[in-house]
């Protein structure tokens, strides 16, 4: 029996050669079990060893597979080719961010945001090793758990046409951290980290479209995040006037 | 030198490359409707104030087949519109617990749904007694 194949269209773009990205279609041997990522891994390793990909876990833990999979923002690696077939799947690089090689893309201005977010506990009150660990109740913790389980695979982004028309948008996953590290019961931030929420890069630049909780894997809703600090920002934007000095800023 | 070149891609029409795009740019649309049938009642409280004759001139003026057929348009536009904004609702709020549970996003949108039938009924009621 002749070897089933699936046809795989890939976006294209070599910085060194090409001037703008153009799409090239490979035939690859097919069985369902593949996932997508391995379609490409395919490609790589039989058809055209120059094609760029990110990728690392195979198992939708280390966010780097991201890719836009027939338009969709998808983890390639969770993304099956059995789904798409006999028809053929287009793959390309994740929407919204500059298109560094192929399906690889730069991810520059996510680095500063997620830096200027302090992804990190700034403690309340600084404890010393013999006054022990810092202690929670199940409550504390489910106020922020579900924001700490993003894997900073971007495909919020991708699915955000906000952060497309404007790239400085500090975006859904960024904002859902920066959430997750305000409601830690053990955090002293709150106040550093709103100056960034109420900013012109801020939480206003999203209009609620919603699509960003859509497509995460990993269930963050950063659209929750995100439209909860609008209520916060405006909060903290009157109580200013209440507050006497040394108030939200 | 750095070989990078980082290509931007351009976001023209990009509303209509995601079906989910184009459902929300439709539901935002909709908030056309509710400005226009505002603007409606503006010109119908300016008639009111203008006096008896402009009042009766603008009530006939709905009569109008154009205009009714615009009322059902507008109707079908505002209640789309009301499904949508409690649709996401639960994304644009705080949790909710009740009895130590989280409440889910259903019941946040079919409570905010129920209220709003509610209102729109109760306040038909009202209007219904007074006219007649
Ligand atoms: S919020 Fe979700 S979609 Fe966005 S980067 Fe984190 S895991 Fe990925
Ligand atoms: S390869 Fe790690 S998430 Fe897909």
């Amino acid at each position: 029996m002749a070897e089933k194949t699936i046809e795989i269209e890939v976006l294209r773009y070599h910085p060194e050669k090409d001037r703008e990205p153009h799409r090239q279609v490979f035939e690859v041997p097919f069985t369902d079990d593949m996932s997508v990522l391995q379609g490409v891994q395919y490609i790589k390793d039989y058809l055209d060893g120059s094609l760029s990909f990110r990728w690392s876990c195979r198992m939708a833990i280390c966010g780097s597979c991201g890719m836009m999979i027939n338009g969709i923002p998808s983890l390639s690696c969770q993304t099956f080719l059995r789904d798409y077939y006999p028809a053929r799947v287009r793959v390309e690089a994740l929407s919204h961010f500059p298109i560094e090689r192929d399906l690889v893309i730069s991810m520059d201005g996510f680095i500063e945001k997620l830096e200027s977010i302090q992804p990190y506990i700034i403690p309340k009150e600084p404890r010393t090793l013999e006054q022990g660990e810092y202690l929670q109740t199940p409550e504390q913790l489910d106020a922020y758990e579900q924001f700490s389980s993003c894997i900073n695979c971007l495909l919020c982004y991708a699915a955000c046409p906000q952060f497309g028309l404007n790239p400085d948008f500090v975006g859904p996953a960024a904002i859902a951290l920066l959430h997750r590290y305000n409601v830690d019961s053990r955090d002293g931030a709150k106040a550093e980290r709103m100056e960034l929420v109420n900013s012109e890069e801020g939480v206003f630049n999203c209009t609620a479209v919603g699509y960003c909780s859509e497509v995460c894997p990993k269930h963050v809703d950063p659209a929750n995040a995100v439209n909860q600090n609008k209520t916060n920002s405006a909060a903290d934007y009157f109580l200013r006037f209440l507050a006497p000095k040394g108030g939200a800023k | 030198m750095s070989k990078r070149r980082p290509y931007v891609r351009s976001m023209d029409g990009w509303w209509r490359k995601n079906p989910y795009f184009v459902e929300y740019m439709i539901h935002e649309g909709t908030a056309l409707f509710v400005a226009a049938y505002a603007g409606i009642l503006l010109t119908g409280l300016l008639r009111l104030a203008q006096g008896e004759a402009a009042w009766n001139a603008w009530l006939s003026a709905l009569q109008n087949p154009w205009y009714i057929c615009f009322h059902l348009l507008a109707l079908a536009a505002l209640t789309y519109h009301t499904y949508t904004w409690f649709k996401i609702m639960p994304r644009t709020m705080p949790p909710v617990i009740v009895g130590g549970q989280r409440l889910s996003a259903w019941a946040i949108t079919g409570s905010g749904l129920a209220v709003a039938t509610a209102a729109c009924f109760g306040l038909l009621a009202v209007v219904w007694g007074m006219a007649r």
